[in-house]
């Protein structure tokens, strides 16, 4: 089993989440963040003064996959939260020892 | 009593809505600072209306206007020049007297309360320049003591034209035009706001950490509010629902107006975009402009007036950058600049075209004497105000502090010097996921033991 995670823009989340569902993935975990890559962060002015914000927002997506659906999940993420623009974000996957659905005690891949 | 009653009902509506500037300026200002003194800058708002609502009825209103509408009972007046009398009356008089021109009479404890809602504001707008860092115990004290010997008196120079020509302020007897308080609340309230803030010195971080405004909403919330109230300031300070009313109401519009478009258009050639803030921050410095020039100009000559308070405004605020003092919320750059641009402007374009009372200005064939005594009455209110506040912040630095400390300051003003912090950021809570805290003071168990019960 595997852990995707992926930091994409926040207005990219809805056709991620459609696309995941439409390729059959039963749940996901979401949560804000902020960060920033190669396109650094931008600068806003007040009154004249200008600041640089470093932190951009960003949505954090964690899915836990089968081995074998790897490919085909990051594949989807990656489509749905291109836009071609400086900022896209990265999916990135590490290995995951085990799984287990607290309400059954299920393990492995039965819990995903 | 023979009182106007249509005059007495514009009035009260009048205090009504100056009143509601204080609150409005909170919002302004709350919204400029960061999230972790929103709370406090709200406050040093607030706290004015407590205090000087008490000053004025025990003495403020008699000091500042003497005998004013009373002349006929304590004739005669016993006001001078630079202050009125100490009655001690608690507003008893002003509650059986009437106050105004025959004909346009009201009673004087409408004028009273109206005239206090001016007392109230200039305070609370000098708090903009110690944003983040006030001790606030000591600003209770410095505004008690700051309304008390600056205000009251200034109020009284500008404003009480006395009871038959006798007691009036300095300047209201020499002929200085200000219709609503350009010198008495502007240019006091950013005199003393300039005093202080270098008394305080600047904040943490000052040109180093980010301080962007934390909730741009609320300065749009707050710029409405004045606006929307600052017609009472101006158009009530007619004391009559009549044309000069009328006038003031409609300058201050299109004055305030045109300074929104010119703080933009500013924004848009210096740095390529206009900004909420730089709409908010315009219209405020249009209204702070037109406020003693109002009832004196003609509505096109108001425009142009708005064109160029927001247009220096938009670059004074730039100024304590180059010049190193820290004016957190530029109290400087729009009231102490807006005010003294709005009184020098009338030496130039007061009219008699459009009210009978007005001196004509330098361009309407009236020389240069109107625009000296403009230019006398903005540098005396100034260096009074300066003066005194710069003494008065050194002297309560010297003995009770007048800064909170660093660690407090860094860590947040709100939590530190209020118990308090404006908003939750554990998003948990909200979901009634994970409890975020328990009480635990003072009735904590008690409590806690009830919303058991409740089942809650």
């Amino acid at each position: 089993m595997r852990l995707v995670t992926a930091v994409i823009k926040p207005f990219k989340l809805d056709e991620v989440r459609a696309a995941l569902t439409a390729f059959g993935v039963q749940g996901l975990t979401v949560s804000q963040s902020s960060g920033y890559g190669r396109q650094r962060g931008h600068t806003e002015v007040y009154r004249g003064a200008e600041y640089t914000v470093d932190l951009v927002p960003k949505v954090r997506l964690e899915v836990l996959v089968d081995d074998d659906d790897l490919d085909d999940v990051v594949e989807v993420i990656v489509r749905a939260a291109r836009t071609g623009k400086i900022g896209d974000g990265k999916v990135w996957s590490i290995p995951v020892e085990t799984v287990i659905r607290v309400r059954t005690g299920e393990r492995g891949q039965e819990a995903l | 009593m023979d009182i106007n009653a249509g005059d007495t009902a514009w009035l009260l509506a009048s205090s009504a809505l100056v009143l509601l500037m204080t609150p409005g300026l909170a919002f302004f200002y709350g919204g400029l600072t960061r999230a972790k003194s929103t709370l406090n800058m709200m406050m040093m708002s607030f706290i004015t209306i407590g205090i000087v609502s008490i000053l004025w009825a025990l003495y403020g209103f008699t000091l500042a206007f003497g005998a004013a509408g009373t002349a006929s009972a304590t004739s005669p007046d016993p006001s001078n020049g630079l202050w009125g009398h100490l009655s001690w009356d608690g507003l008893a008089t002003a509650a059986t007297t009437t106050f105004g021109a025959q004909g346009d009479q009201v009673p004087t404890i409408v004028f009273a309360a109206f005239q206090l809602m001016f007392a109230i504001i200039t305070p609370a707008l000098i708090s903009g320049s110690i944003a983040d860092r006030t001790k606030f115990i000591s600003w209770s004290i410095f505004a008690t003591i700051w309304t008390t010997i600056v205000y009251f008196p200034v109020a009284h120079w500008v404003f009480d034209s006395g009871t038959d020509g006798s007691g009036g302020g300095w300047l209201a007897n020499w002929g200085v035009e200000d219709f609503a308080g350009g010198t008495a609340v502007h240019i006091n309230a950013g005199a003393a706001a300039l005093a202080l803030c270098l008394v305080l010195g600047k904040r943490i971080g000052f040109r180093k950490d980010p301080m962007r405004p934390h909730n741009v909403p609320f300065v749009l919330l707050g710029a409405g509010l004045l606006w929307f109230g600052w017609f009472g300031f101006n158009a009530g300070s007619a004391l009559a629902a009549n044309n000069l009313a009328g006038i003031a109401f409609m300058n201050t519009q299109v004055a305030t107006a045109a300074a929104l478009c010119a703080w933009l258009i500013v924004e848009k050639i210096r740095d390529g975009r206009p900004t909420s803030v730089g709409a908010a921050s315009g219209a405020v410095a249009g209204l702070v402009a037109i406020t003693p020039a109002c009832a004196f100009l003609t509505p096109l000559t108001s425009i142009l007036l708005g064109l160029i308070a927001g247009s220096v405004c938009a670059l004074a605020v730039g100024l304590k950058y180059k010049l190193g003092y820290d004016d957190s919320l530029d109290v400087i750059g729009v009231h102490l600049v807006g005010g003294i641009i709005g009184c020098l402007y009338l030496g130039f374009f007061s009219t008699d075209e459009i009210n009978p009372a007005a001196t004509n200005g330098l361009f309407f064939g009236g020389g240069g004497t109107l625009l000296g005594k403009q230019a006398v009455a903005a540098l005396s209110v100034f260096a009074y105000s300066f003066t005194v506040a710069f003494i008065l912040g050194w002297i309560i630095t010297k003995t009770i502090g007048f800064r909170i400390s660093s660690d407090a300051e860094v860590e947040g003003i709100d939590l530190n010097e209020h118990s308090e912090t404006a908003y939750e950021f554990d998003t948990q809570s909200s979901t009634g996921a994970i409890p975020s805290g328990q009480l635990t003071g003072r009735d904590g168990a008690k409590d806690q033991a009830t919303s058991e019960g409740d089942g809650g």
